[in-house]
């Protein structure tokens, strides 16, 4: 059933897309040029959109004031750190659920999902005394492990979702010809699900990054990530909007980065399966 | 080397009972055909044989050992799927080598056997690509070429050529039984296809409903089927069935007799109308409705110049008419 669409039809819906594109865009925009304003201009009642001194001032503060460089590192530590472990622990796991199901298989998942339901508030406190009592507040260990567990429903279900697509016959096939359990995961069905462990990878990588009520909660000064960092230009100093601005645009850039090159990578991931 | 024993095998899912109760022998270097309608258990059974799936009850034995717990790899066999079951992250080289891989093989003994399998197989100038370069004719014979490295002590093929068209399905048969000519390797071959268990098999095991109808050669199949359901399976066109007045002419509940050996003969006994004539060159098939006895299929010469709304005369074949009780079972004489 294929439809001819009229070039004015095309137009109109190109710019429909873009509209919303940009709407739905503006908000990280006003961020950006907000931070290249003085603190005046920011809160100017009659803002003006591009044409304001621009400066960079902002940015001298925010780096003479706050280590950015220590708190990406906890960042990419806790994101990276979390999803590469959430990995290894949900391959075996999706595996098992996928072509190994049992009678529970399915009570287990919606299980795993519905834990993604209950507010984090609901278990900060327990959450916290235990990282008190382990010695792991704020630190990136404890992070890690709090992030890795908050996320690995997701990375579980994405990796179920990529493994149910691939033929059960192909894992006979590998048995057949006498590959162990471990060398049926690790040479045929790990190469086949390349793209769908990238986009999980992607995704738990970009929301570990942005989590913020754990790494808000747990951390104090050692192992703050970018969230920290955004956030302690945020209440004691509320307002100074430009230099929230350029803390925040410092923050984003490099997972905003991470997701322009690889937004192929997740489209696919996040529609796979959608349509055979 | 490669004889198969089978005693008592039942399997069942879930409460479901799909195979009831199974002896089979397969000797040595036998092909082995396992035929029946879908849902009969054929596919099942071959996968109890190469162990993936577990046995309910029973044993399967292999070369004289018990095989009946151990894992896929260790039963010494080899299996050509359905869907080819391919590596499609590897390219043809890579696909045949993985058993010897998995084995330990040393690389370029690896390479030697690669190299021998692709030559066999006329597979020589595809071995760097990767399987979704292929068409299926050359997928199933990378699947086969993947499964001959291993020199297994049986091939087992489970529905092999159903997903190729007509024309490659005839060539692809005749490949696989000079393989088995050639290796003299025992084959166990799953199909729902009678043509391609009548011209492969020295063994045909019809199934239904998960239990054994009859075991036989092609021929013995063909022209001593043991029950009403071996009859009308084996054959094509279908062996008509007769009840009634005319069977109980002959003392039985049913006779039957194939299309191949009825005779068209004014004077035959049986008269009737042509309904359809299908007209195939070599053959004409026509659908005779016969009085007091019904619809009977008649296979005529390719010269036979009868039409719809013909009349003609029918005779079977003295000594071709098979007799069935009411339970179906053939009754000898």
């Amino acid at each position: 059933m294929s439809r001819a669409v009229s070039t004015r039809r095309k137009a109109v819906v190109t710019a429909l897309a873009w509209g919303v594109g940009l709407v739905i865009f503006f908000p990280i925009l006003w961020t950006v040029l907000t931070s290249f304003k003085t603190e005046g201009e920011a809160i100017n009642a009659h803002p003006s959109f591009l044409f304001f001194d621009w400066t960079l001032e902002n940015y001298h503060t925010v780096n003479e004031r706050s280590d950015y460089l220590a708190h990406f590192w906890n960042s990419v530590v806790i994101a990276l750190g979390s999803t590469l472990i959430g990995l290894l622990i949900a391959i075996p796991a999706a595996w098992s659920m996928a072509f190994v199901p049992g009678k529970r298989t399915k009570d287990l998942l919606m299980w795993m999902l519905s834990t993604k339901m209950m507010p984090a508030v609901g278990v900060l406190v327990p959450i916290y005394l235990l990282a008190r009592d382990t010695g792991l507040l704020d630190s990136k260990t404890g992070l890690v492990i709090v992030l890795t567990l908050v996320n690995l429903p997701i990375i579980v279900w994405m990796l179920y979702t990529y493994f149910k697509e691939i033929p059960g016959e192909i894992l006979e096939a590998a048995r057949m010809d006498g590959a162990s359990l471990g060398s049926e995961i690790l040479y045929v069905l790990t190469p086949m699900a390349v793209p769908g462990i990238a986009s999980t990878l992607l995704l738990n990588v970009i929301l570990a990054w942005n989590e913020s009520f754990w790494t808000l909660n747990l951390t104090a000064a050692n192992s703050a990530p970018l969230t920290a960092f955004i956030a302690s230009y945020s209440s004691p100093e509320g307002l100074f909007y430009a230099k929230l601005s350029a803390a925040s645009t410092m923050a984003i850039a490099p997972i905003l980065i991470l997701g322009w090159f690889s937004q192929k990578q997740l489209v696919r991931g996040l529609t796979f399966g959608a349509v055979k | 080397m490669g004889e198969i024993v089978l005693s008592e095998v039942k399997k069942s899912f879930g409460g479901v009972s799909i195979i009831q109760g199974i002896d089979l022998t397969i000797d040595d270097g036998e092909f082995a055909v396992f035929v029946g309608p879908s849902g009969c258990g054929k596919s099942t059974l071959l996968r109890l044989i190469a162990g993936l799936e577990d046995t309910s009850s029973g044993t399967i034995s292999i070369d004289g050992h018990d095989a009946t717990h151990l894992p896929p790899a260790r039963r010494g066999l080899a299996m050509v799927f359905q869907s080819y079951a391919l590596y499609p992250h590897m390219s043809v080289r890579k696909n045949i080598a993985f058993p010897l891989r998995m084995a330990g093989v040393p690389k370029d003994e690896q390479e030697r056997k690669v190299e021998a399998a692709a030559k066999v197989l006329n597979l020589t100038p595809y071995l760097d690509r990767r399987p979704g370069q292929l068409s299926g004719g050359q997928r199933q014979r990378v699947a086969i070429g993947r499964a001959i490295v291993r020199e297994p002590s049986a091939f087992l093929f489970d529905e092999p050529l159903s997903n190729l068209d007509a024309a490659l399905r005839v060539s692809m048969r005749q490949e696989i039984s000079e393989l088995h000519r050639s290796l003299k390797t025992t084959m166990i071959y799953v199909t729902h296809d009678q043509v391609e268990a009548m011209t492969m098999a020295n063994k045909i095991v019809v199934l239904n409903a998960g239990r054994i109808e009859q075991v036989g050669s092609p021929l013995e199949l063909y022209k001593s089927p043991a029950n009403l359901f071996v009859a009308g399976f084996i054959g094509s066109p279908k062996m008509n069935f007769i009840a009634g007045a005319e069977a109980a002419k002959h003392g039985v509940h049913t006779i039957g007799v194939r299309p191949e050996h009825i005779a068209i003969a004014a004077d035959g006994p049986w008269k009737g109308v042509v309904g359809l004539a299908e007209h195939l060159g070599s053959d004409t098939f026509l659908k005779v409705q016969v009085d007091g006895i019904g619809p009977l299929t008649v296979r005529a010469g390719g010269e036979v110049g009868l039409n719809y709304g013909d009349t003609v005369g029918l005779a079977p074949q003295a000594g071709k008419l098979h007799r069935f009780d009411e339970g179906g079972r053939a009754v000898a004489g």
